[in-house]
């Protein structure tokens, strides 16, 4: 996401005199860097989840800093109060042990690599090309408000909403599903 | 005014209001119960009702040894007070307390997503808690603690949209700007359940099962002592202070009253908030411990139902008034 900024093209302004803002978000966008890092390489896998909320806060430090407040804080209600809890909540019921998990790794290490490596360059390489000559004014008026975010998403955004709207609910019936077939099959060997 | 003179001062009162409000709740606890319970509780210290007894409290919690157990993860079981008390000072600085831009520490545009958000944060506190004292009665206490936070973070979400639908706006001062004294009986059942799903969170009684002290000794925090035991107790003191004030500016009105609106504003905030504090405290001493399948039961099949209808109303009252 850093590469944003020092790729883009010659006609935003130039790099030379960063403000303070653009120090920052490089700054917050290390930081966020290497907590995800410290997440898929640390062998205690609580410690892992708790990198993950340092990782996900920063992203939502660097929404704040673009002025989408309404994402940021809707970032840190999702991810840091609802999935790492989730997260958290599988690692205790499987009693993640304190110290180093020996067994963490797997022998798909090498494949997970690749695939992360491809991911991430794909989205990289989007998303620098989709907005290379996008420059955010950060002196005018905020343009990352509430009023805007719904604006946009309810006007430009609907269809891909809805289409995500209808995925969550497939996934939700997919549960539903998997959970009653364990039922019975309980029942059964009873 | 200086601008950075002006935003140092908010955040000096916003700390001195988070300082003083949680003890005058954990005193007001104290005298509370001994007297709905028929007996008198510590008399003597202060002279006044005991009133030095919380300063005594505070001394014997600072002088005791700091104990982490020795298969404790120490770094995250030293960290986990601060991570379960801070939230609850940066939502205090979002709650405004009077009419106006001057009565709010910072005026945040997405207010209420805010807040939420950074409570939800808090309870993380406890689960880091839970895992890293390396005791089976904290791990269990972490576990309930997570599994109660995922049923009741919904229904409290969904009371709030059904405010923010009914305002137009998700900025607290903007809600408030906007409310009517009809908002009352429109908005009653998703007060309710903000209420009820906001205890929940946390941890009070009725809903205590996490840190019930007849089963699992005291949770989480089973292992912890001196200061960093009193900051777990701070953060329950100052999240009983957040959910009351948020409560009061959500659903019943915040600084609108029958009279003096102006003025004293802030009167009316805090004056609703410590009755629903007392409230708070009045639960605890009447109800029995609610069951944890009871727990999970009450949130999916009657709150979140309850938040939902209350959506539907709202949505269906704000066209119609259109």
């Amino acid at each position: 996401m850093t590469s944003v900024l020092s790729l883009a093209g010659p006609a935003g302004p130039g790099f030379l005199s960063p403000t303070g803002t653009e120090i920052a978000f490089l700054l917050v966008g290390v930081v966020t860097l290497a907590a995800a890092v410290v997440t898929v390489t640390t062998r205690q896998l609580v410690h892992a989840a708790l990198w993950l909320v340092v990782a996900l806060g920063g992203i939502a430090v660097e929404y704040l800093l673009l002025t989408a407040e309404f994402i940021a804080w809707v970032q840190v209600l999702i991810y840091v109060g609802s999935v790492v809890v989730l997260l958290l909540f599988g690692l205790m019921l499987t009693k993640a042990p304190i110290g180093r998990s020996p067994d963490a790794d797997s022998g798909n290490r090498p494949a997970a690599l690749v695939v992360a490596a491809a991911a991430a360059a794909a989205l990289v390489w989007v998303v620098v090309d989709a907005f290379r000559t996008t420059w955010i004014d950060l002196d005018g008026p905020a343009q990352g408000t509430t009023r805007v975010s719904g604006e946009m998403l309810f006007r430009n955004w609907v269809l891909p909403f809805e289409a995500l709207s209808v995925l969550l609910l497939a996934a939700l019936v997919g549960a539903i599903v998997l959970s009653r077939k364990g039922d019975e099959d309980a029942e059964g060997k009873r | 005014m200086n601008d950075a003179l002006d935003v140092a001062l908010r955040l000096v009162v916003v700390f001195a209001v988070f300082l003083v409000l949680p003890l005058v709740v954990g005193q007001t606890e104290h005298k509370v119960m001994a007297h709905m319970q028929g007996r008198l509780g510590p008399m003597y210290a202060g002279g006044f009702h005991g009133w030095a007894q919380l300063v005594a409290d505070g001394v014997k919690f600072a002088q005791k040894e700091d104990v982490v157990p020795a298969n404790a993860d120490r770094r995250i079981f030293q960290l986990a007070p601060a991570v379960a008390l801070l939230p609850y000072l940066l939502v205090l600085v979002a709650i405004p307390i009077g009419p106006g831009e001057g009565a709010v520490g910072v005026v945040v545009n997405a207010g209420i997503f805010f807040v939420l958000a950074v409570m939800g944060v808090g309870v993380l506190g406890s689960l880091m808690a839970g895992w890293a004292s390396a005791n089976k009665f904290s791990l269990l206490g972490g576990l309930r603690t997570a599994a109660q936070l995922l049923a009741y973070e919904l229904p409290m979400l969904l009371a709030a949209a059904s405010v923010a639908m009914a305002a137009g706006t998700v900025s607290l001062p903007g809600i408030l700007d906007a409310f009517e004294w009809w908002w009352l009986p429109w908005q009653i059942v998703g007060a309710l359940v903000f209420f009820v799903a906001g205890l929940a969170e946390l941890q009070r009684p009725p809903f205590d099962m996490p840190v019930a002290d007849s089963e699992i000794i005291f949770g989480a925090y089973t292992e912890y002592t001196g200061l960093r035991f009193a900051l777990f107790l701070l953060a329950e003191y100052a999240g009983i202070v957040v959910l009351c004030g948020l409560t009061t500016v959500l659903f019943l009105g915040g600084w609108h009253g029958p009279f003096g609106a102006d003025g004293l504003g802030w009167v009316w905030t805090l004056l609703k908030t410590a009755v629903l504090a007392f409230v708070v405290i009045w639960l605890r001493v009447s109800y029995p411990r609610l069951r944890e399948d009871q727990l999970q039961k009450l949130a999916w099949t009657t709150l979140v139902p309850l938040a939902l209808a209350q959506i539907a109303l709202t949505g269906v009252v704000k066209v119609v008034i259109q």
